[in-house]
This record gives structure tokens, sequence and C-alpha cells, in this order.
């Protein structure tokens, strides 16, 4: 059923046509939050990136370009490129981990796919922070970790991990790899495996059966896993708060200063909406190559 | 040979061991006498007791129960009707109307925060269980829009058409045969929604006000102050009771499966 | 004049741009069983939701009862459908889905309990009213779908190829069972089906549909005997057409004749040579082609003859199985008459797959 000819859809047509009052009362509830709370301060923030900041608190009426060229000042440019590359590198690495696991994981017996899934969602019903914690708490100069390793006899130095680059790289990867696990165990899971059995009958290596097959084939699990890593990336302000210190600045606690402490709400808007155009570029992208509207294993 | 078979198995037991490892962590420093993290002072429960004592805590916990159900509700609801009436429309709205309901889980979190504080002064509506339930509500309704719409495709049309024919009105068919088959699709939805309000920093820091917060944005707040292994006694309380519904609603599901056949 | 229990009135019905039914008009009698058939997308299924109020027409009155009813909600209407999917309630069980229109017209409980019983009895599925419909097999199924239709006693019964996703045998079986609950019941049937065996088996009277458009309304023998359309001749009697001076004229595969050697002059007589044997359902067919290109095909019982591929033969068919018909088919010279009614399966599986409505 993957193209409903022109039979069936018409039947819809013809048989909403006289209900389609009541239809529309079902729909207006989504339409009027929507419109409301979801379109409506997307366009306020749109509006509030071209006004002026007001000496003190508030905002002035005044349109002004400004806060977009702001964020051409080196300084703030800086901040972009170093979020842009810890989202970078935080992809590329939950790719390198998550990938692999949902493709074995999509090879398991029925038993054990389950149990994975209870396992990987598990996760899910704690605290993102207290797991953020449970870093600290190995990664801390004489944490766990530390501990561990002289008690086993070994003579180290306290960890200089913590507050560091490599520290918020592993809180990211560890709170944003799920999502990629279970975008690729979705796509590889619908796979039809005999098609990779196909192309090695007819004469393909296993390497080159994944290529041409499997990868292809799971491809839009793994795109929806990027940017189901990605998009947030950019964002997760707290990670970078928490296991950096306050030595590495991202877009989103660029943001989140400007709102808080900075008060300058229009350039905290300004930022925003480049970050916006950003991340709609991108599933703009996805759509484009993948020829679907949703994401992949996000449902 | 054979350790090409078994090498898949045991990369998926280390990435599920680390990623295990922290909360192991929490749990096993929950029962730790020193307050300290980088020191075992000995086993204790002195934290359980100061957790149930905890006014804070119980009330930042009942909010995000509070704020988590209502704006699962007004979800389902707004999602479930939503997603009904928008299959069976035919307008050129439908799909820009779609895109922006499903956009706040599509965009950074830190976005959606930035532009409820703005638009909520802007409205001078002042911080607090209002305003949290909105915006949760807000990143809630796609995750339930988006069960019931596949849930929908995949339903057979003619079944409302058979209860319409056997002389039911359409309000009537819409409950005893439409929202019965959506759902455990309703439900799931739900459930996932739940998480993610339950646990959601980014967004409730904009929109808390001082007198009502959420269990993360108290949490947050303390690890940036200084945590108290408090924490992870509520932690492992709340691992705890997940284990215990997951485990319960599975044999539930075996029992069930058992009496049915 | 007889009270008709139903009757279509100039219905029109287009979707888009494509013009499903083009003006049909019907009147159905009391305790009729009257079968639409026609191929996939003629617009029979479009003809059964437009009665049950599924479907509006753009055109055109439904009357029920002597009531115009054409813009009445389904549910206001005193018909029933069976559905080609059959339609039953997943999360009911047997029981519950059969008393679904009771306890919505609010007949009391322990009534909807034994009539409930009695037609599971009816269509022989006592016992199984806790069953899930996933419990059940394809024919159990469909009588569960059938017993949940006339268990509220409807003047008219609605029935969109209720066999269509049954095997052979167990198709032949529910058509003896059908005919005869209809008798019983003595409900009037309307009945979709695109094969002319069923239809020419269970019906009264054959609607003979194509494009939207009814070629022929007439008895089962009237249908194959005297078809009044070149449509009909192919569709429901497997004919072959020949054009004569003129005249169209329709003769049945198996009043077709053939021999290496002439014939007696009682018989009208051509030449061709065989193209291809075949033999299936326990006759064997022999297509050929005619100097002037044009293919027929004979039938006869048996498993083999002697004539080969390629060779020269007369064909021939007494004058009074030629009937004259109505020439309503394009030319085609490769069309082939023997399987002409009768889509093959696989063609037809491929275009109900695709969501066509008849």
């Amino acid at each position: 059923m993957s193209r409903p000819a022109s039979g069936a859809a018409a039947g819809k047509i013809g048989g909403a046509g006289r209900r389609s009052r009541g239809v529309w009362l079902t729909a207006l509830p989504l339409y009027l939050f929507t419109i409301v709370f979801v379109a409506g301060p997307l366009v306020y923030m749109l509006v509030l990136s071209f006004q002026t900041k007001a000496e003190g608190w508030g905002v002035e009426q005044v349109f002004t370009w400004n806060n977009y060229l702001r964020i051409l000042d080196p300084v703030y440019l800086d901040t972009f490129l170093q979020s842009l590359k810890l989202a970078v590198s935080t992809t590329l690495l939950v790719v390198l981990i998550g990938y692999p696991f949902g493709y074995f994981m999509a090879k398991l017996s029925q038993a054990w796919k389950r149990r994975m899934m209870m396992l990987i969602m598990i996760p899910f019903w704690t605290s993102s922070l207290i797991r953020l914690y449970g870093w600290m708490i190995l990664l801390q100069a004489k944490g766990a970790v530390y501990q561990t390793v002289r008690f086993l006899g070994f003579d180290i130095d306290p960890l200089k991990v913590l507050y560091t680059y490599p520290a918020v790289l592993i809180g990211m990867v560890y709170a944003l790899l799920p999502f990629m696990m279970l975008s690729v165990y979705s796509s590889a899971e619908k796979m039809d495996w005999s098609l990779v059995e196909a192309a090695r009958d007819l004469g393909a290596s296993p390497m080159k059966a994944f290529l041409s097959v499997t990868l292809k084939l799971t491809m839009p699990g793994l795109l929806s896993g990027v940017i189901l890593t990605f998009v947030p990336s950019m964002g997760l302000f707290f990670i970078a708060d928490i296991l950096g210190g306050n030595k590495i600045v991202l877009v989103g606690s660029l943001i989140q200063d400007q709102l808080t402490r900075g008060a300058d709400w229009p350039f905290a808007a300004a930022l925003a909406v480049v970050l916006m155009i950003m991340t709609t570029l991108l599933i703009f992208l996805y759509q484009k190559v993948t020829h679907s509207t949703e994401l992949e294993g996000l449902f | 040979m054979r350790n090409r078979t078994k090498l898949p198995a045991v990369f998926l037991a280390a990435v599920m061991a680390v990623m295990y490892l922290p909360i192991l962590m929490v749990v096993i420093y929950s029962f730790n006498a020193s307050k300290l993290t980088a020191i075992w002072g000995g086993f204790s429960l002195d934290w359980y007791g100061k957790l149930f004592q905890d006014r804070e805590i119980r009330e930042a916990l009942v909010n995000s129960l509070v704020v988590g159900g209502l704006s699962c509700l007004a979800a389902a609801v707004i999602g479930t009707l939503g997603a009904l009436g928008n299959s069976r429309l035919r307008l050129r709205s439908k799909g820009a109307v779609e895109y922006i309901a499903t956009l706040p889980i599509m965009i950074p979190e830190i976005i959606l925060g930035m532009v409820f504080l703005a638009f909520f002064s802007l409205l001078d509506l002042p911080n607090g269980m209002l305003t949290l339930v909105i915006a949760h509500t807000a990143f809630c309704i796609p995750y339930i829009y988006m069960m019931v719409k596949a849930r929908l495709v995949g339903m057979d049309h003619s079944l409302e058409e058979a209860a319409r024919d056997l002389g039911a009105t359409p309000v009537r068919t819409f409950f005893t045969v439409t929202l019965p088959l959506l759902l455990p699709a309703v439900a799931s939805g739900c459930l996932l929604a739940f998480a993610m309000s339950f646990d959601d920093v980014i967004i409730s820091i904009f929109v808390t006000g001082p007198k009502v917060t959420t269990l993360p944005v108290k949490i947050y707040t303390q690890m940036k102050t200084g945590v108290t292994p408090e924490i992870n006694a509520l932690c492992t309380v709340m691992l705890g009771v997940t284990v215990m519904v997951l485990l319960l609603s599975g044999l539930f599901r075996r029992l069930g499966r058992r009496t049915g056949q | 004049m007889e009270e008709m229990i139903l009757s279509l009135r100039g219905i029109r019905k287009s979707f888009g741009d494509a013009e499903v039914l083009k003006g049909i008009s019907l009147d159905v009698k009391q305790g009729e069983f009257i079968t639409l058939l026609g191929s996939s997308g003629c617009g029979k299924t479009t003809t059964l939701r437009i009665i049950a109020g599924l479907e509006q027409p753009d055109e055109g009155r439904v009357i029920l009862e002597g009531k115009d009813v054409t813009r009445e909600e389904p549910h206001k209407r005193d018909v029933n459908t069976v559905f080609q999917s059959y339609a039953l309630f997943p999360h009911m069980d047997v029981a519950s889905n059969v008393a679904y229109g009771l306890k919505i017209r609010k007949v009391p409980k322990e009534e909807q309990k034994k009539r409930v019983k009695e037609v599971l009895q009816l269509v022989q599925l006592e016992g199984f009213g806790k069953r899930k419909p996933s419990e059940l097999s394809g024919g159990q199924r469909q009588r569960v779908a059938i017993a949940r239709a006339i268990v509220n006693n409807p003047r008219v019964l609605l029935l969109d190829e209720p066999l269509g996703a049954l095997d052979l045998q167990l198709r032949r079986q529910m058509q003896l069972e059908l005919k005869r609950l209809q008798k019983k019941l003595g409900i009037t049937f309307i009945y979709i089906t695109h094969d002319q065996e069923e239809a020419i088996n269970m019906s009264d009277r054959i609607v003979v549909m194509n494009a939207g458009s009814f070629e022929q309304v007439g008895t089962p023998d009237e249908v194959y005997h005297h078809p009044r359309t070149s449509f009909v001749a192919k569709f429901v009697g497997s004919a072959n057409i020949i054009h004569e001076e003129g005249k169209t004229l329709a003769v049945r595969s198996e009043n077709l004749l053939f021999a290496k050697q002439g014939a007696s002059d009682k018989y009208c007589v051509r030449n061709g040579a065989v193209k291809e044997k075949s033999f299936a359902g326990g006759l064997l067919r022999v297509v050929f082609v005619l100097e002037d290109g044009t293919e027929l095909t004979a039938s006869r019982h048996g498993i083999d003859t002697d004539v080969r591929e390629g060779e020269q033969v007369k064909i021939g068919w007494l004058p009074e199985h030629a009937v004259e018909v109505e020439d309503d088919l394009p030319e085609e010279g490769t069309g082939n008459p023997g399987t002409g009614g009768r889509m093959p399966r696989e063609k037809l599986e491929a275009a109900e797959l695709k969501g066509d409505r008849s």
C-alpha cells in the first residue's frame, strides 16, 4: 500500500465532505495552540531580534541590524565555531559507537531485542542531570576512577579530566548516544536481511555487501540519528556548564547568559534565530535526501 | 570464526556497561556516610532519612509530577484530536500546522526556552505553574501527535464506517471504535512525553518562577552550588520505581497473554 | 406496480476529474438477491457506499422504502453492510462485535444475548462468542461480519465482495450458505462481485456494470443467453465477438466448433490457424487467429485435441448460437475473448492492492 491509487484516496474526500464541520472542531485545539503558543512566540523572537536593547533592563522598539552584526564579532563568532566543533565531534563519536550498536542490536534474537530495549529505556527515566553527576563522581580528580586504579595497585596522579573539553565531550556523547542507537536500530530492524544475502550470493565481499546494501538501507536511521544528535548538541548548555566548569562557552550557554545576566534579549533572540536557521536547514536537507518527513526511530 | 560471532555481543555489553556506570556510581554513593563524593565513609542510610524530611525536594518532586501530568493530559487531548482531524481534513494549511506543531522537538530546546521566556513576559504572564504547563504542553504535543498519526495510517478506515453503518453517531463511533483503537498509541506517546517533561531542564529553567520549581531545575541549582548525597538517594528511589513499573508491566502483559488464550 | 424496497434514481458521482458513476438507476424488489457484477474500478463499490450513506452522490436520489434518504447519515439508514475487509472491531470479542448494532439501538440486555446467540447459531459459530477476531480463520471472520450485519434485521443487506479473500473451496461453500441464509431471512441482498460464476450461481438478477454505467440488468439466464452488448457477452458469457456485415455477433466459446476438414453447411464457417492451446479448470481452450487478424477462443471438455499449433483449421458455429449485440467495445485485434470476462486473478489482485475501488 505504498501509493494509494486515486480511488481509495478519493473515497476519503467524499466521506469527509459532509462531516467536515465536525472534523474542523477536532483539529481546532491543535490549530489554536500551535498558532498561539508555538508560531506566536517564534514570530516574536524574530521581531525581538531586530529591536534594540534599552538602557539597563528591557527592550526599545527601534529597528536595528546590530544584533546580527554583533554575531560577526570574533568573540561570538568563535563561540559559534567552538559549538560547531563540539557538535561535530560529538556527532562523529556518537555515529562511531551508536551505529554498530544499533546494527548489532537488530541482529539479536527477539527476546534479547526486548531486553536491550528495556535497558536503553531505563536511563531515559532517570534524570539526565543525575547521570551527569555520576560522571562527575567518576571523573573527579580523586574520584571513583582514580580510587579504583589506586586500589588495583597502580600509582597515578589525580585525574585532570573534569572541567576540561574531553569531559564535556564525554557528557555530550553519553547523553545523546541513545537517540542514535534507537534510530539506527529501528532502520536496521526493518531491513530485509535477505538482500544482504542476495548481494553476497551475487559475489559481493562482506565489506562490499555492507557498503552497497546495508549502509544504503540504514541510511535514513543514520541520518535521523545524526540530526537527533547534532541539533540538541548545539543547545545543551548545562552539560558544558557542569562538566566543563565555566571554561567552555557554547551558543546555548551564550544565549542563556544573554537572557539572564546580560539582560540583552534582542541579541539572545538574534543568536537563537541564527541557530534556528541552521537546524531547520539541516532538517530540510534530511527530508530532501531521504524523501521522508519524519525522523526515523523517534517514534 | 568463534571470535567473529562473539564480537558483537562483547561490544553491546561493553557499551551498556559504560551507559550504566555513572548510574551505578550514583546509587553506590547514595549509601555513602560521608558527604564528600571523593571519600567512601562507610555504609549509611542517612541520606534516605534526610530525603524524606526535605520539604523543598518533596515540593519540587510534586511540582514535576503535576507539570508532567497536566501537560501530558492537555497534549493527549490536543494531539490526539489534532492528528485525527488533520488526517481527515483536505486543507493546504494541514502540512504547515503539522510542521509547526512538531517543531518544538525538532529545534534545540534552548530556543524554545528563550522564546517562551520572551513571549510570556510580553503577555505579562508571571512565571509559575501556568507557564510551565504551557511550555511543557508545547513539546509534549509532538510526541503524541506523531504516535497517533502513525497509528492512524495503519488503521483500517472501514472500521469506523462499519460502526456508522451499524447505527452509531459520529461521536459514538469515536468513543467506541476510534479511541479504543488509538489508545495504545496515545498511551505510549504520553509515556514518552511524560519522561521528557519530567527530565526537562533547559526549557523549565526559563519559565519557572521563584515559588514553583521543578525537580530537574532544583537539582541543577544544587549541582551548581554543591550537591548533597540526598540527590543520589532520590535518584536511586526513582530508578527503583522505574524498574519496578517496567517489571510489573512486563509481568502483567505475560499474565494477560496467558489468560487471553 | 409492486412496492420497491430500494430505488436509485440517476446517481452521478465524480472523484476529482474522474466520473465514477454516470447516472445509474435501479429498482430493487423486497427479498431480491441482486448482484452488481463488474471488474475493478467499474463503480460497483461506490454504488454500494452511496446506498449505505458512506458516500454522497453528486446528483440523483436514493429512495429506501419510499423515503428519500439521499442526504440521510449512514447511522439513520436501515441498511447494513458486510465490508470487503470484514471490518471486525479488533478490540471486541465476537459477541460484542455482533451485539454492537443492538447495543446502539438500546435493545434490552437479555434480548441482545438471545439474538446474538441465535444469529451465531445461524452462521454456525456457536461457542465462538468469547473469541477475538484475531483468533479466527478467514472463513470464520467472514461469518462474524455477516452475523453482525443480519442481527439488526436490516431492510437491505449490502455485501462488498464478501468472499473475495477466501480460497476457492471455501468460496463455493459460502456461496451456497449465503444463498440459503438469504432465502431463510427474506432480507434483500445487494451483492458485489467480479466473478461471473458467483453472480450466476447466487442472484435473482444481475446488474452488469462497466465504467460507471449499467450495461444490462436481468436474470442470470437473460444476461448469459441474451447479452445486450458485446461487453456483457464477453464479461459474463466469455463470448467471442465477431463483426459481420455491419453486425456484431457474440458466440460463446463452448459453441465454437473446429475441425481440420470442412463442416456441414448448417454452420457459419471461417478459416483460421491455431495459435495456442491451454488446459484449465476441466476445459481445453484453443485460440485461433482468423485471416483478418481476429482472435477466437473455443473451449471443450477433455484434455487435448488432435489439432496442432500453427495448423490451418475450419472454425464454425450454428447461426442460432450467434447473438446479435450492441457493439460497445473498442476495436481490439488482440483481445482474448476466452478469458474476456474474468480478469486474470493476479491482475485483479494487483489492481486491488493499489487501492482501486470498483
